[in-house]
């Protein structure tokens, strides 16, 4: 049976697809382990110890998110401040993506902090000697900006009247704000680990390191706009000239070779190059992730398969499986002594379940407002059913399956 | 307020780790948690202090050493916490924890350079637990619990100065100790101080260096202000250029139709 629908209802389109019905499905087990997360600690739901009091949901929903969360800063400043005007098609898809990031990240921080009824004591108590004091006031203020600034495509189509004139005026200035403070909390994810000289690898600690979290970001967004788009195209046929796309990751690229260039200076100021053959596990982690997370994307971008969009395709997978690497490495890795932390089941649950959620949003918002360039996107193969009658009877059907 | 602890004196009775559970109401019936691979016990949330067991390099030399925070002059673990639930007593110097503050993120756990605060994992609502060096105590003008406990002379509270002083007397009359007070430029020195007749290497101390690690963020921090301002003026300079850049145009523009008009 194909369960291929849409539906308009109230004027809103709902699509369903056996995808979303797993996703959704993935998302209810995620509630249900939530619950049991926020009412009886960590014991049961991770796998966190004394020796990684930092697991999965700080080391890839926040860092990583954050990371990919990139995409949108990286764009916006190219098509607002930079005027590359033709990145414009791609921009509204960023800033979904990034908005939906940044809310994951901060459910995933929720989730993290043992005393969360806590929450907004760093709002009154001012620890302004941490990084995560500043990272905690940027993260909130920068979401934010950036739900504003989303606003503005929600109130194309509802509250047209009444809003979306005041916020069309002031969004040159959350464009302004909203530039600024990304920047200054992806390097300060760095910072965070400036203070672990003691405990990090030598070959993962260095004072460039909010540096090297800035510009990771950046590369690593551009990267995430061509995985978007691709995926955007296979599920909506919308397509984006593919020079736009390597114009766009060419940028990334330069950052990239920056990085590059700062590494190896450390490298060679700090006289380091014993710790990088060997052959521990820390040695052999910072060569995988130097060698497939930055040395091949770059020899693809400058190479003639970035013509092609296989290539640039997979420059892209390669530079975000890089920094998620780097940032892993930095949060396990690096700080590894003893025993071995492998996320448990309820974490690898909320997580997987975050992800399916944002998915989840993403396509309706996406299918009801106008972000990748048509008002609204609708699914190839779909059958276009549009009657409530039919929802109820779908999902009778697939359950009586 | 300092403790002097030497290590040649200590006999491994743990009256003091039963004196810590005992004043901050620990709970005795808890099973270690960490377990290190040497088969010593490593601090958790029922245990601020321990006392591990040290064989020397050739299996010949017994030693013990009692572990807790180290109380140091530039704790890296309140200057990572980002609600200040953990303030060094200016008074003290004790590094005290408030629970009330916290929030939970466990970044003092990651930041502590001899990795000593520890989370209570076991609780709905977890607390990190380490070693208050008795803060109320030693305010009255008490020595920690531990210290009063301790029979032998191991432990030995009183002035940081006066301390180290009497370390380097020690260290010079007999021959037999390490020409070295750990903690006393250890990330900055700390108020706890160790001396010892067998490297501290070989006694499970960690070899860090005297810059204190808070110096790092400290000089981060310091520059974020300035360069945010900074980027702001950028930005905010060329947002203000374009848009002139298309005002210009576009009245231009209207200035072309009117003259087609
Ligand atoms: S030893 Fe660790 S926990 Fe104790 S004061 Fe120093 S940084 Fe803080
Ligand atoms: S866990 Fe608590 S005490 Fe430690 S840094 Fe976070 S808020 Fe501060
Ligand atoms: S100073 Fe107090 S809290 Fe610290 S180890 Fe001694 S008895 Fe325990």
């Amino acid at each position: 049976m194909k369960v291929y629908k849409c539906f308009r209802i109230l004027g809103w389109d709902f699509t369903i697809t056996p995808v979303r019905f797993v996703l959704t499905g993935l998302v209810a087990l995620m509630v249900a382990t939530v619950v049991l997360r926020l009412l009886t600690g960590f014991q049961y739901v991770t796998n966190l110890t004394d020796e990684t009091p930092w697991g999965m949901w700080i080391a890839f929903d926040v860092m990583c998110g954050v990371a990919l969360a990139g995409g949108g800063y990286s764009t916006a400043l190219l098509v607002s401040i930079f005027q590359y005007k033709e990145f414009h098609v791609v921009a509204r898809g960023a800033l979904l993506t990034s908005l939906l990031g940044y809310i994951l990240v901060m459910a995933g921080l929720f989730l993290d902090i043992g005393q969360w009824f806590n929450f907004w004591r760093p709002f009154v108590s001012w620890g302004y000697t941490s990084v995560l004091f500043e990272v905690f006031w940027c993260i909130s203020i920068y979401t934010t900006v950036l739900s504003i600034e989303f606003f503005e495509i929600i109130t194309e189509r509802i509250l047209r009247k009444k809003l979306h004139r005041y916020i069309v005026k002031i969004l040159p200035v959350l464009v302004v704000i909203g530039l600024i403070f990304p920047v200054m909390h992806q390097s300060s994810l760095g910072g965070l680990f400036l203070i672990m000289k003691e405990r990090m690898f030598p070959l993962w600690w260095s004072e460039f390191l909010p540096l090297y979290f800035l510009l990771s970001s950046f590369f690593i967004g551009s990267a995430m706009v061509t995985i978007e788009t691709t995926l955007a195209k296979t599920a909506y046929g919308h397509e984006i000239p593919h020079n736009i796309m390597l114009k766009l990751t060419r940028v990334g690229a330069g950052m990239m070779f920056v990085y590059l260039l700062l590494k190896l200076y450390d490298l060679f100021e700090k006289h380091e190059w014993n710790y990088v053959f060997q052959g521990t596990l820390q040695s052999n982690m910072y060569c995988v992730e130097m060698l497939f997370g930055i040395l091949i994307p770059l020899v693809i971008i400058v190479s003639p398969l970035s013509k092609k969009r296989g290539g640039l395709l997979t420059y892209a997978t390669l530079t975000v499986f890089g920094v998620i690497l780097n940032r892993l490495n930095c949060v396990f890795t690096s700080m590894y002594e003893s025993g071995s932390y492998f996320p448990g089941i309820g974490e690898i649950i909320v997580s997987v379940g975050l992800i399916s959620l944002g998915v989840l949003i993403y396509c309706f918002l996406v299918e009801n407002f106008n972000i990748i360039g048509n008002e609204r996107a609708v699914q190839v193969k779909i059958d276009k059913d549009k009657d409530i009658k039919n929802l109820i009877w779908a999902l009778l059907r697939t359950k009586r399956r | 307020m300092a403790v002097l602890v030497d290590i040649t004196k200590c006999i491994g009775c743990e009256g003091c780790t039963v004196a810590c559970k005992r004043y901050n109401n620990l709970n005795f019936k808890a099973k270690p948690r960490n377990v290190k691979d040497d088969d010593n016990v490593e601090l958790d949330d029922n245990r601020w202090t321990v006392i591990q067991e040290f064989h020397g390099e050739k299996n010949d030399k017994l030693r013990f050493v009692k572990k807790q925070c180290l109380h140091c002059k530039e704790p890296a673990c309140a200057s990572a916490c980002f609600s200040k639930a953990i303030q060094k007593d200016e008074k003290t110097g004790a590094v005290v924890y408030y629970p009330d503050l916290c929030v939970g993120c466990r970044y003092c756990l990651v930041a502590c350079p001899y990795s000593i605060p520890k989370y209570q994992w076991n609780e709905q609502f977890p607390q990190v637990s380490k070693c208050q060096m008795c803060s109320e105590r030693v305010s009255k003008g008490d020595a920690p619990a531990c210290v009063s406990a301790c029979t032998t002379g191991a432990l030995m509270s009183g002035d940081r100065d006066e301390l180290l002083k009497k370390a380097h007397e020690i260290i010079n009359s007999d021959s037999r100790y390490i020409n070295h007070v750990y903690g006393e430029h250890e990330v900055g020195g700390a108020e706890w101080l160790y001396i010892s007749d067998v490297p501290f290497e070989e006694l499970g101390f960690k070899d860090v260096s005297n810059v204190p690690v808070t110096s790092y963020t400290k000089s981060y921090l310091s520059k974020v202000p300035g360069l945010a301002a900074c980027w702001a003026l950028f930005l905010s300079g060329i947002a203000f250029y374009n848009y002139r850049v298309d005002k210009n145009r576009k009245s231009h523009d209207d200035d072309d139709q009117d003259k087609e008009g």
